[in-house]
């Protein structure tokens, strides 16, 4: 499966969280403060809210509008309302650059 | 013949229910899980408002918990003497008031960075405010997704026309707190309504009768001591507060929402923020910050007056408590018979344009 250059990883603050939309996806992609980078779906699985508008605290991400959270590591929920896990993407540095693998890529 | 009911009887002007024909109607007019209206705000500034600490809730919660100790030591100290008075109606306002923006506030998971010190104040001020914490998170979800949209909101507090018999008889809690109680029997017995059903996923449903059960089995052991030691002072200290504190809830908390539009996608013009003394905010932990903490649910109580300053050129004008229900009274008394009417908020010069919803003429 392809790797996908998604952004360079300086345009992620450490601790934070950016929204990159790709092939008609939305993605959020993650820099925790131990510059480790990771990507999850974009949109929190409880009211499709972007995610890149919550908070990264550690590897917690809690969505902007109700306050549920996921760990960015695996996807799974930490807090309700949440319940449902988020999907998670690898993710690789090459260059100064973020590389996602997505395995549906449409090529 | 006069039906002396008549005042106390409900007849919304519009279904409020959640499982009625406003709820398609919400849906077709694309006013459900629709996108706010929202103040920019630099994602550096939001990221350092959002932080969170456990300092200053540790500190808020220790003084609260201390006050109630100190005022419930005094009233126990004086009872029987006129002197216990003033401590009851402090003990009344740090449990029957205080206790709904703790709920509040430890619901949303903000208040501290360690998360079970949120969840140990969400059960107790959950208990305090007679209310089931299951049903009511998932309630408050709803509320915050779709404020005051009418056939999705749950948390419409002031239907219209406003019930201002049904609300003076609130102001001992004589009709909030025996209602309460009703609910978590309901709940204990497994029992919910079509509303709750609707915003309350089904595998939460069986904790929420658990949570109800053992939430009645403490106010029955009050009530229990209350025979045995042949006094009320154990009510006066556990569960009756919320009926004889609930007053300054309603003067601080009912223009949270009251005489605002409906079906609106813009905080702006369905929450209102008032201005109130440092005091009031420490007993209502800065809710009346309201339409910051709709916009921002993030923002812990703490930081919401640096958010206030942050996004106050972009809102209504803010006022005091006795400037808001100067407005507001006269709306309410209006609305009883003129159900359209409402407080159009009025946005200052250079503020972004209002987001209005498709029946925001109702």
């Amino acid at each position: 499966m392809p790797w996908i250059v998604a952004v360079s990883a300086d345009d992620i603050e450490p601790e934070d969280v950016i929204r990159w939309d790709h092939g008609g996806q939305t993605y959020a992609l993650y820099r925790t403060l131990d510059d480790t980078y990771f990507c999850t779906d974009g949109l929190c699985t409880h009211e499709q809210v972007h995610l890149a508008d919550g908070l990264l605290q550690g590897h917690l991400i809690e969505c902007s509008k109700h306050n549920g959270r996921f760990d960015i590591r695996d996807g799974a929920p930490k807090r309700p309302p949440v319940c449902e896990a988020l999907k998670t993407y690898p993710v690789r540095l090459a260059g100064g650059q973020v590389l996602i693998d997505l395995p549906e890529y449409p090529g | 013949m006069i039906d002396i009911l008549a005042p106390l009887k409900f007849k919304p002007s519009r279904n409020y229910s959640l499982t009625g024909p406003e709820r398609q109607r919400a849906f077709d007019d694309g006013l459900a899980n629709a996108e706010w209206y929202q103040t920019h705000v630099d994602r550096k500034l939001l990221k350092e408002l959002m932080k969170r600490k456990d300092g200053p809730a540790l500190r808020d919660t220790a003084i609260w918990l201390g006050l109630l100790v100190l005022t419930g030591m005094g009233g126990i100290y004086f009872w029987g003497s006129w002197w216990a008075l003033p401590f009851f109606v402090a003990y009344g306002i740090l449990y029957g008031t205080s206790s709904d923006s703790r709920w509040h506030e430890s619901l949303h998971g903000t208040p501290f960075k360690t998360d079970w010190m949120n969840n140990a104040l969400y059960q107790l001020s959950s208990f305090m405010q007679i209310w089931n914490p299951v049903i009511w998170r998932w309630s408050h979800m709803r509320h915050h997704t779709d404020t005051t949209i009418v056939g999705r909101d749950p948390e419409i507090g002031t239907m219209r026309p406003p019930q201002m018999i049904l609300m003076a008889l609130n102001i001992i809690g004589l009709t909030s707190v025996p209602r309460n109680l009703l609910i978590l029997i309901r709940h204990a017995l497994g029992r919910f309504t079509s509303d709750e059903r609707d915003f309350t996923p089904k595998s939460e449903l069986s904790k929420a009768a658990q949570v109800a059960r053992v939430h009645i089995a403490i106010h029955a052991a009050v009530v229990v001591s209350c025979f045995y030691w042949g006094t009320i002072l154990p009510a006066m200290l556990i569960g009756l507060p919320r009926a004889y504190g609930v007053w300054f809830l309603l003067v601080i908390g009912l223009p949270q929402h009251a005489g605002l539009a409906e079906d609106v996608l813009d905080h702006r013009l369905n929450s209102r923020t008032i201005l109130l003394p440092l005091p009031i905010r420490f007993i209502y932990w800065n809710m009346n910050y309201h339409v910051e903490h709709h916009m921002f649910p993030m923002v812990p109580y703490h930081a919401l007056p640096r958010l206030h300053e942050a996004i106050k050129q972009d809102c209504p004008e803010a006022k005091g408590l006795w400037a808001t229900w100067g407005q507001l009274l006269p709306v309410m008394i209006r609305q009883i018979r003129d159900h359209k009417y409402y407080i159009h908020q009025e946005l200052p010069p250079g503020a972004g344009a209002p987001k209005l919803g498709p029946r925001a003429a109702h």
